[in-house]
Protein backbone atom coordinates (compact mmCIF):
# COMPACT_ATOMS: atom_id res chain seq x y z
CA UNK A 1 0.00 0.00 0.00
CA UNK A 2 1.65 3.27 -0.89
CA UNK A 3 0.03 6.30 1.24
CA UNK A 4 -0.35 9.42 -1.18
CA UNK A 5 -2.95 10.98 0.69
CA UNK A 6 0.00 13.58 2.05
CA UNK A 7 1.23 15.88 -0.88
CA UNK A 8 4.67 17.22 -0.92
CA UNK A 9 4.62 20.72 -0.42
CA UNK A 10 7.50 22.15 -1.83
CA UNK A 11 9.93 25.01 0.21
CA UNK A 12 8.81 28.58 -0.03
CA UNK A 13 12.34 29.80 -0.81
CA UNK A 14 11.92 27.67 -4.32
CA UNK A 15 8.77 28.94 -4.87
CA UNK A 16 9.95 31.91 -6.66
CA UNK A 17 6.83 31.71 -9.60
CA UNK A 18 4.14 30.51 -7.55
CA UNK A 19 4.99 33.39 -5.31
CA UNK A 20 5.25 35.67 -7.93
CA UNK A 21 1.48 34.88 -9.15
CA UNK A 22 0.13 34.98 -5.31
CA UNK A 23 1.01 38.52 -5.51
CA UNK A 24 0.39 39.13 -9.01
CA UNK A 25 -3.15 37.36 -7.55
CA UNK A 26 -3.23 40.18 -4.89
CA UNK A 27 -3.49 42.95 -7.43
CA UNK A 28 0.23 43.76 -6.73
CA UNK A 29 2.96 44.67 -9.28
CA UNK A 30 5.33 42.15 -10.19
CA UNK A 31 8.82 41.52 -12.10
CA UNK A 32 10.50 38.49 -12.53
CA UNK A 33 14.30 38.35 -12.73
CA UNK A 34 16.19 35.56 -14.32
CA UNK A 35 20.13 35.27 -14.83
CA UNK A 36 20.41 34.00 -18.93
CA UNK A 37 24.39 33.69 -18.72
CA UNK A 38 27.15 33.72 -16.79
CA UNK A 39 31.34 34.01 -17.44
CA UNK A 40 33.41 32.94 -14.76
CA UNK A 41 32.92 32.25 -11.20
CA UNK A 42 29.67 33.52 -10.55
CA UNK A 43 27.37 33.00 -7.36
CA UNK A 44 24.17 31.66 -8.69
CA UNK A 45 23.50 29.35 -11.68
CA UNK A 46 21.74 30.16 -15.31
CA UNK A 47 18.07 29.61 -14.41
CA UNK A 48 18.47 31.27 -10.83
CA UNK A 49 15.26 33.46 -10.55
CA UNK A 50 13.96 36.20 -8.08
CA UNK A 51 10.66 38.49 -8.01
CA UNK A 52 9.97 41.31 -6.89
CA UNK A 53 6.93 43.81 -6.27
CA UNK A 54 6.58 47.37 -6.11
CA UNK A 55 7.17 47.18 -2.33
CA UNK A 56 10.81 45.56 -3.08
CA UNK A 57 9.30 42.06 -1.43
CA UNK A 58 11.37 39.51 -2.89
CA UNK A 59 11.68 36.20 -3.14
CA UNK A 60 14.55 33.80 -4.34
CA UNK A 61 18.03 35.26 -5.48
CA UNK A 62 19.94 36.10 -8.89
CA UNK A 63 23.43 36.56 -6.65
CA UNK A 64 24.92 35.86 -3.44
CA UNK A 65 23.00 39.17 -2.18
CA UNK A 66 25.86 41.17 -4.42
CA UNK A 67 23.40 43.04 -7.21
CA UNK A 68 20.15 42.25 -6.03
CA UNK A 69 19.51 45.96 -5.00
CA UNK A 70 20.30 47.31 -8.63
CA UNK A 71 18.20 44.19 -10.02
CA UNK A 72 15.48 45.26 -7.68
CA UNK A 73 15.97 49.13 -8.91
CA UNK A 74 15.68 48.65 -12.64
CA UNK A 75 12.27 45.85 -12.12
CA UNK A 76 10.76 49.21 -11.10
CA UNK A 77 11.26 50.55 -14.28
CA UNK A 78 10.03 47.14 -15.87
CA UNK A 79 7.01 47.59 -13.73
CA UNK A 80 6.35 50.88 -15.00
CA UNK A 81 7.30 50.87 -18.66
CA UNK A 82 6.23 46.95 -19.29
CA UNK A 83 9.67 46.46 -21.64
CA UNK A 84 11.33 43.94 -20.58
CA UNK A 85 15.51 44.81 -20.03
CA UNK A 86 18.40 42.31 -20.26
CA UNK A 87 21.13 43.73 -17.34
CA UNK A 88 24.67 43.04 -17.15
CA UNK A 89 26.84 43.18 -14.60
CA UNK A 90 30.84 42.71 -14.07
CA UNK A 91 33.61 42.34 -11.74
CA UNK A 92 33.77 45.18 -9.28
CA UNK A 93 36.61 47.34 -8.48
CA UNK A 94 36.54 46.74 -4.87
CA UNK A 95 37.64 49.89 -4.45
CA UNK A 96 34.68 51.59 -6.18
CA UNK A 97 30.86 52.18 -4.92
CA UNK A 98 30.16 49.90 -8.28
CA UNK A 99 27.80 47.26 -7.88
CA UNK A 100 28.88 44.34 -9.08
CA UNK A 101 30.44 40.42 -8.53
CA UNK A 102 33.15 40.34 -5.79
CA UNK A 103 34.00 37.02 -6.97
CA UNK A 104 35.22 38.00 -9.83
CA UNK A 105 32.37 36.51 -12.62
CA UNK A 106 30.02 38.76 -14.89
CA UNK A 107 26.55 37.87 -15.53
CA UNK A 108 23.68 38.79 -17.84
CA UNK A 109 19.97 39.27 -15.41
CA UNK A 110 16.11 39.46 -17.70
CA UNK A 111 14.05 41.03 -15.96
CA UNK A 112 10.00 41.14 -17.36
CA UNK A 113 7.04 42.02 -16.28
CA UNK A 114 4.19 40.04 -14.80
CA UNK A 115 1.15 41.68 -16.80
CA UNK B 1 5.49 37.40 -18.85
CA UNK B 2 1.95 36.70 -19.96
CA UNK B 3 -0.60 35.35 -17.38
CA UNK B 4 -1.48 32.68 -19.43
CA UNK B 5 1.77 31.49 -20.29
CA UNK B 6 2.51 31.26 -16.32
CA UNK B 7 -0.89 29.84 -15.66
CA UNK B 8 0.34 27.11 -18.17
CA UNK B 9 3.71 26.99 -16.54
CA UNK B 10 2.41 26.71 -12.76
CA UNK B 11 -0.07 23.88 -14.08
CA UNK B 12 2.87 22.39 -15.26
CA UNK B 13 4.40 22.43 -12.52
CA UNK B 14 1.62 21.33 -10.07
CA UNK B 15 1.44 18.10 -12.46
CA UNK B 16 4.96 17.32 -12.00
CA UNK B 17 5.36 17.79 -16.08
CA UNK B 18 8.55 19.08 -17.38
CA UNK B 19 8.43 22.29 -19.68
CA UNK B 20 11.12 24.93 -21.10
CA UNK B 21 9.94 28.30 -21.58
CA UNK B 22 11.35 30.26 -24.63
CA UNK B 23 11.61 33.64 -24.11
CA UNK B 24 13.04 35.69 -27.17
CA UNK B 25 15.20 38.49 -25.25
CA UNK B 26 14.86 40.87 -27.86
CA UNK B 27 11.00 40.95 -27.53
CA UNK B 28 10.27 39.22 -24.59
CA UNK B 29 7.76 37.16 -26.27
CA UNK B 30 7.38 33.90 -25.23
CA UNK B 31 6.28 30.06 -25.93
CA UNK B 32 6.42 26.66 -23.43
CA UNK B 33 7.33 23.46 -24.73
CA UNK B 34 6.73 20.62 -23.05
CA UNK B 35 8.22 16.75 -24.39
CA UNK B 36 6.60 14.90 -26.72
CA UNK B 37 3.22 13.01 -26.21
CA UNK B 38 3.65 14.82 -22.63
CA UNK B 39 0.83 17.38 -23.19
CA UNK B 40 -2.44 15.63 -23.01
CA UNK B 41 -2.64 14.12 -26.11
CA UNK B 42 -1.31 17.16 -27.75
CA UNK B 43 1.37 15.31 -29.76
CA UNK B 44 2.88 18.39 -31.51
CA UNK B 45 4.51 19.18 -27.59
CA UNK B 46 1.74 21.76 -26.89
CA UNK B 47 3.53 25.22 -27.16
CA UNK B 48 1.53 28.06 -25.56
CA UNK B 49 2.62 31.35 -25.82
CA UNK B 50 2.98 34.04 -28.07
CA UNK B 51 6.42 33.24 -29.83
CA UNK B 52 6.52 31.10 -32.70
CA UNK B 53 9.52 28.38 -32.88
CA UNK B 54 10.65 26.48 -35.49
CA UNK B 55 11.73 22.76 -35.20
CA UNK B 56 15.45 23.26 -34.26
CA UNK B 57 14.18 25.77 -31.10
CA UNK B 58 11.89 23.02 -30.38
CA UNK B 59 14.36 20.65 -30.24
CA UNK B 60 16.77 22.80 -28.46
CA UNK B 61 14.10 23.01 -25.51
CA UNK B 62 13.48 19.36 -25.34
CA UNK B 63 17.12 18.78 -25.17
CA UNK B 64 17.48 21.67 -21.95
CA UNK B 65 14.62 19.66 -20.42
CA UNK B 66 16.41 16.46 -20.51
CA UNK B 67 19.96 17.87 -19.35
CA UNK B 68 18.12 19.50 -16.32
CA UNK B 69 19.85 22.75 -17.64
CA UNK B 70 18.48 25.98 -18.65
CA UNK B 71 20.60 28.02 -21.96
CA UNK B 72 20.74 30.77 -23.42
CA UNK B 73 21.01 30.19 -27.73
CA UNK B 74 21.56 32.24 -30.35
CA UNK B 75 19.33 31.18 -33.40
CA UNK B 76 18.74 33.27 -36.90
CA UNK B 77 15.33 35.07 -35.03
CA UNK B 78 17.72 36.26 -32.27
CA UNK B 79 18.64 35.42 -28.52
CA UNK B 80 16.66 32.74 -27.14
CA UNK B 81 16.58 31.64 -23.23
CA UNK B 82 15.41 28.39 -22.29
CA UNK B 83 14.08 28.28 -18.99
CA UNK B 84 13.79 24.62 -17.90
CA UNK B 85 11.40 23.51 -15.18
CA UNK B 86 11.79 20.25 -14.34
CA UNK B 87 10.14 18.43 -11.51
CA UNK B 88 11.99 17.50 -8.14
CA UNK B 89 14.47 15.20 -7.56
CA UNK B 90 13.24 12.51 -5.86
CA UNK B 91 14.98 9.98 -3.53
CA UNK B 92 14.08 7.12 -2.56
CA UNK B 93 14.93 5.97 1.05
CA UNK B 94 14.51 1.89 2.14
CA UNK B 95 14.48 1.49 5.59
CA UNK B 96 12.17 4.17 8.18
CA UNK B 97 15.17 3.68 10.49
CA UNK B 98 16.23 6.64 12.72
CA UNK B 99 18.95 8.11 10.41
CA UNK B 100 16.41 8.36 7.71
CA UNK B 101 14.27 11.12 10.04
CA UNK B 102 17.46 14.00 9.60
CA UNK B 103 17.79 12.26 5.77
CA UNK B 104 14.16 13.27 5.45
CA UNK B 105 14.43 16.91 6.55
CA UNK B 106 18.06 17.73 5.19
CA UNK B 107 16.98 16.46 1.36
CA UNK B 108 14.01 18.09 1.08
CA UNK B 109 15.72 21.14 2.18
CA UNK B 110 17.95 20.15 -0.62
CA UNK B 111 14.66 19.97 -3.28
CA UNK B 112 14.46 16.65 -3.03
CA UNK B 113 10.71 15.09 -3.11
CA UNK B 114 10.84 11.58 -0.81
CA UNK B 115 9.89 8.43 -0.84
CA UNK B 116 10.38 5.85 2.39
CA UNK B 117 9.88 2.31 1.98
CA UNK B 118 9.74 -0.01 4.55
CA UNK B 119 7.14 -3.15 4.77
CA UNK B 120 7.66 -3.00 9.02
CA UNK B 121 4.65 -1.85 10.00
CA UNK B 122 6.39 0.36 13.73
CA UNK B 123 8.91 1.89 11.66
CA UNK B 124 7.68 3.69 8.63
CA UNK B 125 4.67 5.24 10.49
CA UNK B 126 2.67 9.16 10.49
CA UNK B 127 4.56 9.76 13.36
CA UNK B 128 8.12 9.38 12.64
CA UNK B 129 7.29 10.52 9.36
CA UNK B 130 4.92 13.44 8.92
CA UNK B 131 4.38 14.77 5.63
CA UNK B 132 6.34 11.87 3.49
CA UNK B 133 5.16 9.39 1.04
CA UNK B 134 5.29 6.16 3.01
CA UNK B 135 5.29 2.40 0.68
CA UNK B 136 4.72 -0.32 2.97
CA UNK B 137 4.97 -3.02 -0.12
CA UNK B 138 7.88 -5.05 -0.45
CA UNK B 139 11.23 -3.14 -1.70
CA UNK B 140 11.45 -4.79 -4.48
CA UNK B 141 7.18 -4.13 -5.83
CA UNK B 142 7.64 -0.64 -4.25
CA UNK B 143 10.51 0.16 -6.28
CA UNK B 144 9.14 -0.87 -9.27
CA UNK B 145 6.03 0.81 -8.96
CA UNK B 146 8.03 4.19 -7.67
CA UNK B 147 9.08 4.04 -12.12
CA UNK B 148 13.18 4.85 -10.95
CA UNK B 149 14.38 7.37 -13.58
CA UNK B 150 17.77 9.71 -14.11
CA UNK B 151 17.05 12.19 -11.55
CA UNK B 152 16.29 9.57 -8.77
CA UNK B 153 18.68 8.60 -5.73
CA UNK B 154 17.89 5.47 -3.80
CA UNK B 155 19.41 4.88 -0.66
CA UNK B 156 19.12 1.88 1.08
CA UNK B 157 19.46 1.93 4.80
CA UNK B 158 18.06 -1.10 6.64
CA UNK B 159 21.48 -3.50 6.22
CA UNK B 160 18.56 -6.00 6.61
CA UNK B 161 19.86 -8.40 3.17
CA UNK B 162 16.14 -9.62 2.92
CA UNK B 163 14.74 -5.56 2.13
CA UNK B 164 17.74 -3.80 1.13
CA UNK B 165 18.63 -6.87 -1.53
CA UNK B 166 15.11 -6.55 -3.36
CA UNK B 167 15.52 -3.25 -3.42
CA UNK B 168 19.23 -3.27 -5.13
CA UNK B 169 17.89 -6.08 -7.21
CA UNK B 170 15.33 -3.20 -8.75
CA UNK B 171 17.96 0.01 -8.29
CA UNK B 172 20.82 -1.74 -10.00
CA UNK B 173 18.59 -2.17 -13.47
CA UNK B 174 17.25 1.41 -13.14
CA UNK B 175 18.60 4.39 -14.25
CA UNK B 176 19.13 6.18 -10.60
CA UNK B 177 21.46 8.73 -10.99
CA UNK B 178 22.75 7.68 -7.31
CA UNK B 179 22.34 4.11 -5.16
CA UNK B 180 24.12 3.91 -1.72
CA UNK B 181 23.56 1.34 1.32
CA UNK B 182 24.16 1.89 5.01
CA UNK B 183 26.64 -0.89 6.14
CA UNK B 184 30.19 -1.35 7.36
CA UNK B 185 32.57 -2.94 4.78
CA UNK B 186 32.18 -6.73 6.28
CA UNK B 187 28.39 -6.23 5.82
CA UNK B 188 29.22 -4.45 1.86
CA UNK B 189 31.58 -7.61 1.32
CA UNK B 190 28.01 -10.23 2.01
CA UNK B 191 26.22 -7.82 0.03
CA UNK B 192 28.59 -8.02 -3.26
CA UNK B 193 28.80 -11.72 -2.61
CA UNK B 194 24.94 -12.45 -2.73
CA UNK B 195 24.44 -9.78 -5.89
CA UNK B 196 27.03 -11.40 -7.75
CA UNK B 197 25.22 -15.14 -6.71
CA UNK B 198 21.89 -13.71 -8.23
CA UNK B 199 23.63 -12.60 -11.47
CA UNK B 200 24.57 -8.93 -10.50
CA UNK B 201 27.92 -7.87 -12.65
CA UNK B 202 30.60 -6.19 -11.49
CA UNK B 203 29.96 -3.45 -13.34
CA UNK B 204 26.54 -2.82 -12.29
CA UNK B 205 27.63 -3.67 -8.34
CA UNK B 206 29.95 -1.09 -8.30
CA UNK B 207 27.40 1.62 -8.37
CA UNK B 208 26.36 1.35 -5.23
CA UNK B 209 28.41 3.54 -2.88
CA UNK B 210 28.96 1.59 0.34
CA UNK B 211 29.68 2.06 2.80
CA UNK B 212 27.59 5.14 2.00
CA UNK B 213 28.20 8.86 2.97
CA UNK B 214 31.76 11.09 2.33
CA UNK B 215 34.10 10.34 5.03
CA UNK B 216 33.67 13.22 7.63
CA UNK B 217 33.79 11.05 10.42
CA UNK B 218 29.65 11.58 11.21
CA UNK B 219 28.00 9.43 14.17
CA UNK B 220 25.09 10.78 14.83
CA UNK B 221 22.22 10.29 12.79
CA UNK B 222 22.03 14.04 11.49
CA UNK B 223 25.68 13.65 11.39
CA UNK B 224 25.38 10.33 8.69
CA UNK B 225 22.92 11.98 6.83
CA UNK B 226 24.63 14.75 6.29
CA UNK B 227 27.09 12.61 4.97
CA UNK B 228 24.85 11.02 3.14
CA UNK B 229 23.22 14.17 1.39
CA UNK B 230 27.03 15.44 1.07
CA UNK B 231 27.80 12.45 -1.43
CA UNK B 232 24.45 12.11 -3.04
CA UNK B 233 25.29 16.21 -3.96
CA UNK B 234 28.64 15.59 -5.56
CA UNK B 235 27.26 12.28 -7.34
CA UNK B 236 24.74 14.35 -8.80
CA UNK B 237 27.46 16.76 -9.57
CA UNK B 238 29.84 15.03 -11.41
CA UNK B 239 27.50 13.45 -13.92
CA UNK B 240 28.27 16.94 -16.05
Amino acid sequence: MTDTTETQTPFDHDDVLERAAQWRGEGRDVAIATVVSTWGSSPRPVGSQLAVDGDSNMIGSVSGGCIEGAVIHDAKEVMADGKPRLLEFGVADEMAWEVGLACGGRIEVYVERLD
Amino acid sequence: MKQAILDALLAARAAKRPVATVTHLESGAQALVYRPNDSDGDTSGGEVGDLALDEAAIASARRAIADDKSVRIDSDAGTLFIQVSNPPKRMIIVGAVHIAQPLVEISKTAGYALTIVDPRGAFATRDRFPEVELSEDWPDDALKALNIDTRTAVVTLTHDPKLDDPALHVALRSEAFYIGSLGSKKTHGGRVERLTQAGYSETEIARIHAPIGLYIGGKSPAEIAISIMAQVTEVLHQQG
